[in-house]
């Protein structure tokens, strides 16, 4: 007698999370399964969190999440060989009781998620992969088969929430394989130092955070950025291309990491600190129309393994949380009606995701990931045009300013063309419209 | 700049439970290796895990890896990477993702 679910969630990310624990609050009968030792052992994330959509899920979250600090300043850096530019957002306002973004480390937040699930009833067994989906004769979903023996484990539908590598919806051929630039690469540290010294280094007070995003030189004209984020006792630093830039080029993941921790006004910033951990991840960049098939007969997919994730914006688990909780209404919307979890049954869950902030952002943004593929200016020539042409309006040495704006347009020119630069702007506006 | 990396250092730092003999990740044929002109899986790997040996191929240790999947998108057009999970509990545990 296999034992039966009326869903069973695979994995115990963001979207996994929330699917689960909104399922499991309705008190459907649902089992999560999870490869990882613990909750969040195999998740990684870069580690900002957004509120809003978790708040939806669990209102009262703040009472108890393990978040780290929440972001007051938001800084944006141009790197040069030893010089940034840059704009830095710092409002008081982010200083509210309930703050809107917070830095995160994700064990902490995917071992409270556990909490919350079995508070509310649903299961989660660790230790456990699934290795594929069970169908019945007429190709409907019915359950999965993991690597336990006597490990089959039937449901009324399956929601695949099992991250960027999407294996299961590849071996079942309901996805294809991603292009390499349709995914980036991001290494990561974390580095453990005095909370005294972030509080001073970065100008905040205790539980206040700031996050940097760069982009720049250093990653050598490649499609990506780097961050570095401050959390309670530690700084997470990290980068990431896109494949296909990595495997055409010559520069491994790891030495690009450490240039950057080694760059003039990066050091300063964790220097003394000590490096507990480094991890690696793909991201789904490819946007809108790097979206998979979304859900069949008995089946639905989340978070990243839907390729849920706006790159422009670099927000990801928000959307992997939303798209999470938008498939598990819709099981329990249809449970209610009484209705089967047949592929026209569950296109209500496409069209939630279609009127939701998910699919329009995508929307908006789906010539974006083409546009910085093909024109790798905007990561090596701009960013490097730009510090200069700072560097050299700063430096006082009395040249005239006019002589200054003329060599400026010039150095732009000589790198780029007229033509050029007009048509990049134009593509950029097109882009982000 | 470039930097010499030991990346032995940086995975010294990550907790493993190792599954003895039991390599979740194979490469299905030596010889598309060693005809392989760019071996890019050597460059790419976060974790070196693909090195380029002496009989021109690659060869392949996966007890440092991150379980990240580069090296299957990147092989993906010569498909010579058969790629699947370490089984339940097993392989890198991170402790702070």
């Amino acid at each position: 007698m296999v034992e039966k679910f009326d869903a069973i969630v695979i994995g115990a990310g963001p979207s996994g999370n929330a699917a689960t624990y909104t399922l499991a609050k309705q008190g459907l009968k649902v089992l999560q399964l999870e490869r990882g030792e613990y909750p969040g052992a195999k998740n990684v994330q870069g580690g900002i969190m957004y509120a809003h959509e978790l708040e939806k899920i669990i209102p009262d979250f703040r009472d108890d999440c393990p978040t780290e600090r929440h972001i007051i300043e938001q800084r944006v850096w141009l790197l040069g060989d030893d010089s940034y530019v840059g704009t830095n957002y710092r409002s008081e306002s982010f200083n509210s009781d309930k703050p809107n973004r917070y830095t995160i480390i994700r064990a902490n937040i995917d071992k409270w998620w556990g909490e919350q699930i079995r508070k509310v009833g649903g299961l989660q067994i660790c230790e456990t992969t699934v290795t594929e989906l069970i169908r019945d004769p007429s190709g409907k979903v019915i359950g999965v088969r993991t690597d336990r023996e006597g490990g089959d484990i039937h449901a009324d539908v399956v929601i695949m929430a099992d991250g960027v590598n999407a294996l299961l919806a590849k071996r079942a051929g309901l996805q294809g394989e991603a292009a390499p630039e349709n995914v980036a690469l991001a290494v990561k540290e974390i580095l453990f130092i005095d909370p005294e010294l972030i509080q001073q280094r970065f100008g905040i007070k205790e539980d206040e955070g700031v996050v940097i995003e760069i982009m720049g030189k250093v990653t050598k004209g490649m499609v990506g950025t780097a961050f570095l984020y401050t959390n309670k006792e530690s700084l997470t630093i990290g980068i990431g291309c896109l494949i296909s830039d990595f495997k055409n080029g010559d520069c491994p993941p790891y030495r690009m990491l450490e240039d950057l921790k080694k760059h003039p006004v990066i050091k300063p910033l964790i220097e003394g600190a000590e490096m507990k951990e480094y991890a690696a991840h793909m991201i789904p960049e490819g946007g809108y129309k790097a979206v998979p098939q979304l859900y069949g007969d008995g089946w639905m997919v989340v978070g990243d393994a839907a390729h849920f994730n706006n790159a422009a914006h670099r927000e990801g688990s928000n959307l992997a949380m939303a798209s999470g909780r938008m498939a598990a209404e819709t099981v329990i919307e249809l449970k209610a009606a009484g209705k089967g979890y047949s592929a026209s049954n569950l296109a209500a869950y496409k069209k939630k995701l279609d009127d939701s902030f998910i699919m329009k952002d995508l929307k908006k943004y789906r010539e974006l990931p083409g546009i910085m593929h093909g024109n790798k200016q905007f990561f090596g020539a701009y960013p490097d045009e730009i510090t200069s042409a700072v560097h050299n309006w700063f430096t006082v040495d009395s040249v005239d300013k006019k002589t200054k704006e003329k060599q400026i347009m010039k150095s732009f020119i000589k790198r780029r063309s007229v033509m050029g630069l007009v048509g990049d702007a134009i593509k950029l506006v097109r882009a982000v419209r | 700049m470039s930097i010499m990396v030991k990346v032995e250092e940086k995975l010294y730092q990550n907790r493993y439970i190792v599954d003895e003999s039991r390599p979740h990740i194979q490469i299905k044929s030596v010889e598309a290796c060693q005809s392989c002109e760019k071996q890019a899986c050597t460059v790419c790997c976060p974790a070196a895990c693909y090195s380029k040996n002496e009989t021109g191929g690659v060869t392949l240790v996966t007890d440092g890896c991150l379980e990240c999947g580069t090296c299957r998108v990147v092989c993906q057009d010569k498909g010579n990477i058969a790629w699947d999970y370490p089984r339940g509990g097993y392989g890198i545990s991170y402790k702070f993702g």
